[in-house]
C-alpha cells in the first residue's frame, strides 16, 4: 500500500475514535445527572438562577445538540471560560504549555536517553548480578508513591538542604532555571523506572531472535550485536513508546507542578479539581484525548516509515 | 494405566514454590491479608482514633511510631490503613477484571461486527487519559470511599480487554472449541468452560498489576481530596504529612510509605514471578 493513501485511512480513522471519546465525555458529564449548575450555585442558588447557569451552559438543549457542542469543542478548541478565574480557558493553556514543558521536556529527554543507556548495560548482563540488581532497584523505586518522592525531594533538598527554591517559577529564562530543576530531577526519579523496566523487556525479546544468533554465529563480537544488530531492531518499539508520551509532557506533571507551584498546565488541571472547575476538567479531558490521539496517529505513521515490514500488511 | 497428566497450574506451582522471591513475596503478601481480615473483623486496630498521648509526640517508648495532629497512633494508623489498602486493590481490581474479562471474551469470540464496535469503544475510551478519566468520574460521581473504588475499577479495563480479546482470538478456532461446539455447546459455555480457563493466567498476572496501580492511584486521589474519608489510609497519612515534614515531623509520611512499599514492591516480584511461572511464551528463557 502506498505509505500516503496509509496517512490518509489512518487519518480518517481518527474521526470515530474523536467522535467516541466525546461520547464518553459526553455520557460521564451530561448522562450521569451530574449538575454543574446546582453545584456552581451552591445550596441557596434560586430555581431561576440555576435555570440562567444552565442555559449559559447549554444544559437545557437537547441531548443531541449538548453532545454535538462537545464534538464541536474537540475541532475548535474554544472551551469557554473558567468558572474561577473566569479567564478564557484557552487562553489558560496557552500560557500554561510553556512553564509545563520547562519542567517536562527537560526531564523526558534526560530519563529517556538514561533508560535506553542503562537498558542496553542491563540487557548486555542479561542474568548476571549487574541485571538483578538493578531491576530489583527499579521495581523498587516504582514502588514508592509519587506523592512520597514529591513531598521527601521537596523537604530534603529545597527546605533542609536549601538547594534549590521550594516553590514558585519565573517566566523568563535563564530565571526560571532554579524553580525547575528539582522538580524536573523528582520527574527523572519516577519515570525512569517503567521506562527502563519496557526497554529491558523490548531488547530481551530481541536477543533471542535467529537473527541474532546468526550475527553471533558469523563470529561478531556481542558488542557489535548489541549495538549493530539488536538496538537497531530495538529502537522501532522504543520509538514508539517514547512519541505516544509526548502528549503527557504537553499536559504537564500533575502532582509536580501543583507543588512547586509552577503555573503549568498539571498545576491548573489539579486547581481545577480543587476548585471543582467544571469546564477546565472537561477542556483538560478532551484537549488530553485529541493530543493522545493524534500522537497514535503520528507514531503509526513513523512505525511505516521506520520499519517497512508494517506497511505491507 | 492411566496416567493424569500434570496441568499448567501444577507445572506454576511447582516454578513458584522453587521460586525463592516468589516464595517471600506471597508470604508477605500473605501477611498483609491477615492483617487486613483482623482490623476488618475489629480483632485489632479497632482503637485507633483513641488519642494515646499529645499532638505530634516523636517515635519512642510512649508511641511506638509517635503521634499524628490529635495524638492518634501513626502505628495504629498504618495498621488499620493495610484494610483500606487491601480493600482498594481487591475491589477495583475484581471490577476491572469482570469488565475487562466480559468485554474481551464477547470481542474475541463473536468477532465482525460486536468486535468491532468494542474495539472501537474501547480505543475511544482508553484514547482519554487514565488521570483525566478518573479525575471526571470523581467529580461526576462525588467524593466517597465507595466512588473511589468504582473511579479506579471503571476506568483501568482496556488493558486486560485488549489481552483477552487476542487470545480468545486465538484459541476459538482451536480443536478443542470445535469438540466443544461439536457435543453442543452453547456460545456461554464455550467461551467460560472452555476458553476462558484456558486464558486465565493473563487475568491473574492482570488483576495483580491492577491491585497494586489501584493502591498507588489512591494516593494521588488522597492529595487531590478525593481520597478515603473517615478510616485511615495511607493515602491520607501521606497527604497529612506535607503540612507535617517543615515541623520535623517525619513518622506519618514514613510509617505510611513504608507499609505501601513493602506491599507494592511484594506485589510487583510476585507479578513478574508469576508471568514467568505461567506464560509459556517465556519457557525456557533467562
Amino acid at each position: 500500500m502506498n505509505l500516503w493513501s496509509y496517512i490518509i485511512r489512518r487519518l480518517l480513522y481518527t474521526i470515530p475514535i474523536i467522535l467516541g471519546v466525546c461520547l464518553i465525555i459526553f455520557a460521564i458529564f451530561n448522562l450521569t445527572g451530574y449538575d454543574p449548575a446546582a453545584q456552581l450555585l451552591g445550596k441557596h442558588a434560586t430555581a431561576k438562577q440555576v435555570a440562567e447557569v444552565r442555559r449559559e451552559l447549554g444544559l437545557d438543549k437537547p441531548l443531541a445538540e449538548q453532545y454535538f457542542d462537545i464534538v464541536r469543542t474537540a475541532f475548535t478548541f474554544d472551551f469557554g471560560r473558567s468558572w474561577t478565574t473566569k479567564q478564557k480557558i484557552s487562553d489558560m493553556i496557552r500560557e500554561g504549555a510553556g512553564p509545563s514543558l520547562a519542567v517536562t521536556l527537560p526531564s523526558f529527554v534526560i530519563s529517556t536517553v538514561m533508560a535506553i543507556l542503562i537498558s542496553i548495560v542491563v540487557a548486555f548482563y542479561r542474568g548476571k548480578f549487574i541485571d538483578r540488581f538493578l531491576v530489583v532497584k527499579f521495581v523498587g523505586m516504582m514502588s514508592i508513591p509519587s506523592l512520597a518522592y514529591i513531598l521527601f525531594f521537596q523537604w530534603f533538598f529545597a527546605y533542609k538542604l536549601g538547594w534549590f527554591e521550594i516553590s514558585g517559577f519565573e517566566r523568563s529564562f535563564p530565571e526560571f532555571l532554579p524553580y525547575v530543576i528539582l522538580p524536573i530531577i523528582i520527574m527523572v526519579v519516577l519515570s525512569i523506572g517503567p521506562d527502563v523496566r519496557y526497554f529491558r523487556t523490548v531488547i530481551l525479546d530481541d536477543i533471542y531472535q535467529d537473527y541474532v544468533r546468526t550475527a553471533r554465529a558469523k563470529g561478531l563480537s556481542e558488542r557489535v550485536v548489541m549495538l549493530k544488530h539488536v538496538l537497531k531492531n530495538s529502537m522501532i518499539p522504543i520509538l514508539t513508546y517514547v512519541v505516544i508520551q509526548i502528549p503527557f509532557l504537553i499536559l504537564g506533571a500533575l502532582l509536580i507542578e501543583s507543588f512547586f507551584s509552577i503555573p503549568g498546565l498539571g498545576g491548573m488541571t489539579v486547581k481545577a479539581v480543587f476548585d471543582n472547575d467544571f469546564p477546565v476538567i472537561k477542556a483538560m479531558t478532551i484537549l488530553s484525548a485529541v493530543a493522545f490521539i493524534m500522537f497514535q496517529l503520528i507514531t503509526d505513521v513513523l512505525y511505516t516509515v521506520v520499519d517497512p515490514r508494517v506497511r505491507l500488511k | 494405566m492411566e496416567k493424569k497428566s500434570k496441568s499448567l497450574w501444577y507445572h506454576a506451582w511447582e516454578g513458584l514454590r522453587r521460586d525463592k522471591v516468589a516464595v517471600i513475596s506471597m508470604s508477605i503478601i500473605g501477611v498483609y491479608f491477615l492483617l487486613a481480615v483482623l482490623t476488618f473483623t475489629g480483632i485489632i486496630g479497632s482503637d485507633w482514633s483513641q488519642a494515646i498521648g499529645d499532638s505530634y509526640l516523636a517515635p519512642g517508648s510512649k508511641a511506638f511510631f509517635g503521634t499524628d495532629i490529635f495524638g492518634r497512633s501513626v502505628a495504629l494508623k498504618t495498621l488499620k490503613g493495610v484494610e483500606m489498602a487491601i480493600a482498594i486493590g481487591l475491589i477495583t481490581a475484581i471490577i476491572s477484571t469482570v469488565i475487562g474479562v466480559i468485554l474481551g471474551l464477547a470481542a474475541g469470540y463473536f468477532g465482525g461486527k460486536t468486535d468491532e464496535v468494542l474495539v472501537w469503544f474501547t480505543t475511544s475510551f482508553s484514547s482519554i487519559p487514565y488521570i483525566m478519566l478518573l479525575f471526571a468520574v470523581m467529580m461526576v460521581l462525588g467524593k466517597g470511599t465507595q466512588t473511589l473504588f468504582i473511579a479506579l475499577g471503571v476506568t483501568s479495563w482496556p488493558g486486560l480487554f485488549r489481552l483477552i480479546r487476542g487470545e480468545v482470538m486465538r484459541h476459538k478456532e482451536r480443536e478443542y472449541v470445535q469438540a466443544a461446539s461439536a457435543l453442543g455447546a452453547g456460545h456461554v459455555r464455550k467461551m467460560l468452560k472452555h476458553i476462558l480457563p484456558n486464558v486465565f493466567h493473563i487475568v491473574i498476572i492482570q488483576f495483580s498489576l491492577r491491585f497494586q496501580t489501584a493502591i498507588k492511584s489512591e494516593v494521588i486521589l488522597s492529595y487531590l481530596g478525593m481520597g478515603v474519608q473517615g478510616t485511615p489510609s495511607w493515602g491520607t497519612m501521606i497527604d497529612d504529612s506535607k503540612l507535617e515534614l517543615a515541623r520535623g515531623v517525619y513518622w506519618q509520611l514514613s510509617a505510611a510509605t513504608v507499609a505501601m512499599f513493602v506491599l507494592v514492591l511484594s506485589l510487583n516480584l510476585f507479578g513478574d514471578s508469576l508471568r514467568d511461572a505461567l506464560d509459556p511464551k517465556l519457557k525456557g528463557k533467562a
